[in-house]
């Protein structure tokens, strides 16, 4: 259930509790994030959208693990994640977090199976338990063909599958997706999102997006707003939803 | 190493970088490697100077002459094993550019004293028997092609001029690894014979040979306090400072050497440094993916330094064979103008550390800024 009420319980997946996110821009304090709460429970698919400025990144950011907030608490899979140190947190990003980036973010002069595999080099697992790994991953997003393909060698699209796959490689708590679909033409964007679909159907995976497009947010189980540093329900979805997209 | 195909890849990135960097250090190290070996070059007559040894000259200047009656009183003092006496001829073979140190010898104490100097006995004995004969050093004699029986010519301006045809007797090596065996040597009692009466009975200077390196200062006072105030007063000083003293005829060699040194080491410090810098400022959104993926600082600061040393190391094992192949070339062509140019495993293992360092200091910077580098921030750039 994705509640932004903050009455949700403990057993949520992602608890965040008074979130608040402060700027200092030339000697003037900008509020970003102002007491926000949000529930998020396993296997649920949320879009966050809203104007630019409205702090849809620095949210994504803060739930990363990637900033640190001015005040409130986010809690994820029981982990207190706010007063972690940067090491600790550095390592529980590598654990618990899948990123999915606008731009991809390929490593360019590394192999699609290289960029893949690089999650897994912070792991124990062996050089072939990390090729099965990598395997795996790219057969999701339907890429086991292309692997040996440098990013220069792959379509826009094809490089937004291999950022799935990469995030997806060590088996995260949940996905955060930055514009995912951004930079693609429409049948890219759909294809990619057909992904995220089959992640959260197939593979019960946790997802949070931020998208400026509302067809790609219609797909996701609820639409939050964005607006003045709190969170409001919206979209296909206004009421609290059930996870797994059952409404 | 798992990680190897990650920095290996990022080295490999700009390969036009990458070789102009890793030649840029090359060129610099080989700089440097040479100019190490001229400064050892330099001070290598310090090194390998005896302990047990004094070099005992007039005190008003090295070309001054002293009666060779100097050489008893010089053995009666105590601690005193050995004495001998030396000219400097001052000859030219052929050419004056073929410049090589001619002296003429005593023979009857030379062996005594300068024991690690080594003539075959044979070769030794005809010397003796010889008043015409001459024993060259073993790299004089490979530098002219010289071979025992050959007839050498030597020209000189000093003691009245003239020109002289001398036997080649003999060739000497020297027992102590970097020894000189650049020298020629002369009979005295023919040069006695033939120099003009001012210059007869006298002796460019002498060394001595003691019995115990420990006697050193004690001998060296003795000597002069047995000359002082007599028409031919001495300077006795050990034989490292003697030499130390002569390669400062040169100028402050040690100086400029290591001026040179320290601008060539700024300057690898700055081009590696700049190529690391520039790199990582490049990579920076993908500094940032991989941290936000979990890397941590300081395995960034680790890609980084590794990269760096790793073109510092490349750049220097082939700074280092270009010395290798370079500096006996360029020694053959600076013979009689310095010294002979060693390039010993001390100096490559030095120049192998010392490329090591500039790789690890000048990845520190931009590996730092890599470390340091705020994930949110790096990907707002791109």
């Amino acid at each position: 259930m994705i509640r932004v009420d903050g009455r949700g319980d403990s057993s949520s997946l992602i608890r965040v509790r008074g979130l608040n996110k402060t700027y200092s821009r030339g000697g003037e304090k900008i509020q970003v994030l102002q007491g926000l709460n949000l529930d998020v429970d396993k296997g649920d698919f949320v879009a966050f959208m809203g104007p630019s400025g409205s702090g849809k990144t620095t949210l994504l950011n803060l739930l990363g693990g990637l900033d640190v907030p001015s005040a409130g608490s986010i809690t994820v899979d029981g982990d207190e994640v706010t007063h972690m140190s940067a090491s600790k947190l550095t390592q529980w990003r590598a654990r618990h977090v899948g990123f999915i980036f606008q731009m991809y973010n390929l490593i360019p002069v590394l192999t699609a199976f290289q960029n893949v595999e690089l999650p897994l080099l912070l792991t124990k697992l062996s050089k072939a338990e990390r090729r099965k790994h990598v395997e795996t991953a790219l057969g999701v997003v339907g890429l086991t063909d292309r692997m040996h393909h440098y990013p220069r060698q792959l379509s826009g699209g094809q490089e937004q599958r291999v950022t799935i796959a990469r995030a997806i490689v060590s088996d995260p708590t949940f996905l955060l997706c930055d514009e995912p679909t951004g930079d693609l033409d429409r049948k890219s964007a759909d294809e990619i999102m057909a992904i995220i679909d089959e992640l959260v159907g197939k593979y019960n995976k946790t997802i949070l997006m931020v998208t400026h497009d509302p067809v790609i947010a219609a797909r996701a189980h609820t639409t939050l707003h964005l607006e003045k540093g709190v969170l409001i329900e919206g979209g296909k979805q206004s009421q609290p939803v059930m996870a797994g997209g059952a409404a | 190493m798992k990680f190897s195909r990650l920095i290996f890849a990022n080295l490999f990135r700009k390969k036009a970088r990458l070789i102009l960097t890793v030649g840029s250090f090359a060129i610099a190290l080989l700089l440097f490697t040479f100019l190490a070996v001229v400064k050892s070059a330099f001070s290598r007559g310090t090194e390998i100077a005896g302990a047990d040894r004094l070099i005992v000259h007039s005190r008003i200047g090295l070309m001054q002459l002293m009666p060779i009656s100097h050489g008893d009183k010089i053995l009666a003092i105590p601690g005193v094993k050995a004495v001998t006496h030396n000219h400097w001829f001052g000859g030219v073979y052929q050419d004056e550019k073929n410049f090589f140190p001619q002296f003429v010898i005593d023979p009857e104490n030379q062996r005594k004293v300068m024991t690690e100097l080594v003539v075959p006995e044979d070769q030794w004995n005809n010397f003796l028997k010889d008043r015409m004969g001459a024993i060259a050093g073993a790299r004089t004699a490979a530098r002219f092609h010289w071979k025992v029986g050959d007839r050498i010519p030597i020209k000189t301006t000093l003691y009245g001029g003239g020109s002289s045809e001398f036997n080649l007797d003999g060739i000497y090596h020297s027992d102590r690894p970097g020894g000189d065996e650049s020298q020629f040597w002369l009979q005295w009692k023919y040069f006695d014979e033939n120099v003009p009466a001012v210059v007869k009975s006298t002796a460019g200077w002498y060394v001595v040979k003691l019995n115990s390196p420990d006697d050193a200062v004690r001998v060296a006072n003795a000597i002069d306090d047995k000359f002082a105030n007599s028409s031919f007063e001495t300077k006795t000083e050990t034989e490292s400072a003697f030499a130390a003293g002569f390669a400062k005829q040169f100028g402050n060699i040690e100086l400029i050497i290591i001026t040179i040194g320290s601008v060539v080491f700024f300057t690898l410090l700055l081009v590696t440094g700049n190529t690391m810098a520039i790199s990582v400022r490049e990579r920076t959104s993908e500094l940032a993916v991989l941290k936000a993926i979990g890397f941590s600082g300081r395995a960034v600061l680790f890609f980084v330094l590794v990269e760096a040393i790793i073109i510092s190391l490349v750049g220097g094992l082939l700074g280092l064979a270009l010395a290798y192949v370079a500096i006996p070339v360029i020694g053959i062509a600076l013979t009689g103008l310095l010294p002979p140019l060693l390039l010993s495993k001390s100096l490559l293992m030095f120049g192998l550390f010392f490329a090591l360092f500039v790789g690890a200091v000048s990845g520190l910077l931009p590996g730092i800024s890599a470390m340091r580098l705020r994930v949110v921030n790096a990907l707002r750039r791109v």
